[in-house]
């Protein structure tokens, strides 16, 4: 009896010190480098850091400040000359933005980021309104549709047909006060996100190698899915192509106002997604830690080889796309939906298959397992 | 053999066994219900959903609003009076019903675990286990007695010893012994945990885990039945359930089940646990040691038909897969209530398509607006869910003024690390089926074997 009883008790304390990890935040060190033959996520943080997200924040960071600048520039002086400079830097910018989209943690996630910089389509009429009253405040969730890249391209590209007209209707102290608040306001939004990556929050993302939902590779990989399946698949190609509804829908088209923006975002994201994918370094062909080498070492290459062909396949498929998806949609929608179908392939890919490979759990409660 | 038969059913025990039984299961019961509250699941899981999976047969079992918390009240008090053997027997039959109804509310929460505390709490309502060292017992001198018919110890033994050897003859399949899957994909995401990470990455140890995890189930109702062995049996009782609940979420299972598996032990044991608490509550425990025999009550022909009805049927559930064709894994049809822990990493995707049959018309839909992200799990991979969930779109949109609905799906499931294949024709209709525990035809093939059983 005795003995028995001092085994149930100390049963109950190690069951009392295992319990202690339900709360997720174990931080036993990043000391897996010690064993060859576990897979290191801290290193796979690290990259996912230092060589991916830092740097891109940091480039489109200089990207909006100059997307700032030639907007202070225009609406001091609006000439043709001055709008065409502005409109090829809001391209790139709005293209440099698709490399940084899908990282909604931390700070840009607490600012609703995304949310502010590109929510489309674009609540056009509210923004007339907002000009001519000339009263607004961009930082109310409300004004998510009228501001970010669509009130941009609504501004720099929607409000006339040809250049002249366009620059016309900045003789207006309303609208170029709306164009450099919209275009500050993205700015000044990146500058706190890219800021948070610079400082602190960096190495909280990195130390944070749990198991656990709370996990930052946990965390990631909910984003990355979501981004890939509800902002690449469904906002910039199930949408425009009504592929939810039957009904083609031109208006939901990314950049609708330009004439041949909406491509090279949908490939930007594409890309951005899958050189993620791959643990490709931001602008440049090294590549480190990712998905891909997780799943190799898992002995899953087979599947890390599927999503990447399926990748490929799905690259390839946006060849045949024309550069305006507006214009895809209303001449040839099949192609968009051929487009939809391979992404959707690559939707079970990674959220099914690869997620379970992993051992990863997406967004689930935090029941009991039998 | 009638003869021994009937000498059997003459033959008595110490009381002993069941009361810290019964003291044991009241209390961990009660911490469950507290433990669930805290976690916030009431709320989560019973009274967020804007739609819950019935049971087939019990779809009138719904939550019950904001009174779903007084549901868990009178189940937490339940088991309260069951550890005091106060009001035993209402008290045990409360505890059945409202505990019972509790897990009928939605399917998506199953567990084996739940399910064998229904059956245990059944079980209890026609023991006595409030003749000895209960409330009862002290006040009415009448209903306490020392001794009790030997059975009703041996039916609490032999409940645990099926559930246990049903558990071990599940894992008896190639994919847990020959792939130990799906522990080869859980252990080393495990990689994080204290002293034990590192070994979670070594390939030997899933098999390890998988094979000694069989032998546990099948063997250790015999080593603990058998005196010599029962000791060991009893350290490797703990050590398996501290191990899996260091590994896994089970939550209260581990403790449940070391807590039962003290009933093998010999009424000496117990009386010595009886004393300890006696001693810290100061109670007078030689009060109830009168030696005394329950004897033959009126309807104990009843009841021991009852009881052989219900292990009859315990007995001969988890065969009845037998009687469907495809893969048990993959179809899940007569999965449930079988004692199959722990066997599969299964996942699926599903997207639902409401079609207008005659405009041709069509969306999809979007699962979140329906579904919490834990019933969106659990139904994309268990077909009985999937059919539940589309006849509820259909009602739901013909609400909403749609007419000729036609609802069709398009799944994937993975299972056990096999990649992902389409798992319900796309092209049926699934409002032509409805729920029954008929084979359902619209499940494709699992193209793979799982050999055993």
């Amino acid at each position: 009896m005795i003995r028995i009883s001092k085994i149930l008790l100390i049963a109950t304390l190690v069951f009392t010190a295992c319990s202690t990890k339900d709360d997720g935040q174990d931080t036993a060190g990043t000391d897996g480098g010690g064993d060859t033959n576990s897979f290191d996520r801290g290193a796979m943080l690290e990259n996912w850091a230092d060589n991916i997200i830092v740097p891109a924040f940091s480039n489109f960071k200089s990207s909006t400040q100059q997307l700032e600048d030639l907007t202070v520039a225009f609406t001091a002086d609006p000439t043709e000359e001055n709008l065409i400079a502005l409109k090829s830097q809001f391209e790139s910018s709005y293209i440099d933005f698709q490399t940084v989209a899908m990282f909604d943690l931390g700070k840009a996630e607490e600012l609703s980021y995304r949310r502010f910089l590109n929510t489309y389509p674009l609540a056009a009429s509210e923004v007339e309104n907002k000009i001519e009253s000339g009263s607004y405040n961009l930082e109310l969730p409300s004004s998510f549709k009228e501001q970010g890249f669509p009130a941009l391209d609504y501004l720099l590209n929607g409000i006339g047909n040809a250049n002249a007209e366009i620059v016309a209707k900045y003789s207006s102290e309303n609208y170029r006060n709306y164009l450099l608040d919209v275009s500050k306001r993205i700015n000044s939004l990146t500058a706190e996100v890219n800021a948070s990556w610079q400082g602190d929050y960096r190495d909280t993302f990195v130390s944070n190698i749990s198991s656990s939902s709370t996990g930052s590779v946990d965390k990631f990989t909910n984003k990355y899915i979501m981004y890939y399946e509800t902002f690449l698949r469904s906002g910039k190609i199930g949408y425009p192509a009504g592929a939810f509804t039957g009904n083609p829908s031109p208006i939901n088209v990314e950049a609708y106002y330009s004439s041949d923006l909406s491509k090279k975002l949908y490939v930007q994201s594409l890309k951005t997604t899958q050189d993620f994918f791959n643990g490709k370094y931001f602008n440049t062909s090294q590549t480190g830690k990712s998905y891909k080498q997780y799943l190799e070492f898992l002995e899953r290459g087979d599947l890390a080889n599927d999503i990447i062909s399926q990748f490929n396949t799905i690259n390839s498929q946006a060849a045949n796309l024309d550069d305006s998806f507006k214009s895809q949609v209303e001449t040839n929608n099949t192609l968009m939906l051929v487009a939809f179908d391979e992404l959707q392939k690559e939707v079970v890919l990674l959220k099914l298959d690869m997620v379970q490979a992993l051992s990863i759990s997406i967004n689930y409660v935090d029941s009991d397992g039998d | 053999m009638k003869r021994s038969i009937a000498k059997y059913f003459n033959s008595y025990t110490d009381a002993a066994p069941l009361a810290v039984f019964r003291i044991g299961f009241g209390l961990l019961m009660l911490a469950s219900i507290i433990r669930f509250y805290l976690n916030g699941w009431i709320e989560k899981l019973y009274i967020t959903p804007k739609f819950h999976f019935s049971y087939y047969g019990f779809e009138w079992v719904k939550p019950l609003g904001d009174f779903t918390y007084l549901l868990f009240i009178v189940c937490g008090t339940a088991a309260f009076f069951v550890a005091i053997g106060y009001k035993y027997r209402i008290a045990i039959i409360t505890f059945f019903l409202s505990f019972t109804y509790i897990e009928l509310m939605d399917k998506t929460t199953y567990l084996n675990h739940y399910y064998f505390i229904s059956i245990l709490s059944f079980l209890l309502i026609f023991l006595p286990a409030h003749a000895y060292f209960s409330f009862d017992a002290w006040k009415n001198s009448g209903k306490a007695f020392q001794k009790i018919p030997r059975w009703c110890t041996d039916s609490i033994k032999l409940l645990l010893a099926m559930v246990y050897f049903y558990a071990g003859l599940a894992k008896l399949n190639s994919d847990w012994l020959f792939n130990a899957m799906p522990l080869k994909i859980w252990l080393p995401s495990k990689y994080d945990l204290p002293y034990l990470g590192d070994l979670m990455q070594q390939e030997w140890v899933p098999y390890a885990f998988s094979w000694s995890g069989m032998l546990y189930d099948l063997l250790i109702p015999f080593l603990l039945l058998y005196k010599r062995t029962r000791f060991v049996a009893f350290l490797a009782v703990i050590v398996f359930h501290v191990l899996t609940r260091v590994l896994f979420p089970i939550g209260m299972f581990p403790y449940i089940m070391i807590i039962s598996a003290l009933i093998f032990f010999s009424p000496k044991v117990h009386h010595q646990i009886l004393n300890k608490i006696s001693f810290w509550f100061n109670i007078n425990k030689v009060k109830f040691d009168n030696n005394l025999l329950l004897n033959k009550s009126r309807n104990r022909k009843a009841v021991i038909s009852i009881i052989s009805v219900f292990f009859l049927v315990q007995l001969l559930l988890p065969w009845r897969y037998l009687l469907y064709p495809n893969e048990l894994f993959w179809t899940e049809e007569g999965y449930r209530f079988s004692w199959r822990v722990m066997l599969m990493e299964k996942a699926g995707y599903a997207e639902f398509k409401v079609v207008d049959a005659e405009s041709g018309k069509r969306f999809y839909v979007n699962n979140s607006d329906f579904l919490t992200p834990f019933q969106e799990k659990q139904m994309s991979f268990q077909p009985d869910f999937i059919l539940q969930y589309a006849h509820f779109l259909a009602d739901h949109f013909r609400k909403d003024g749609h007419s000729n609905i036609e609802v069709y799906v398009e799944s994937y499931v993975g299972l056990n690390g096999r990649k992902s294949k389409s798992y319900i024709s796309a092209d049926v209709n699934l409002l032509n089926f409805d729920d029954s525990f008929k084979h359902k035809t619209f499940i494709l093939p699992f193209y793979d074997e799982i050999k055993g059983f």
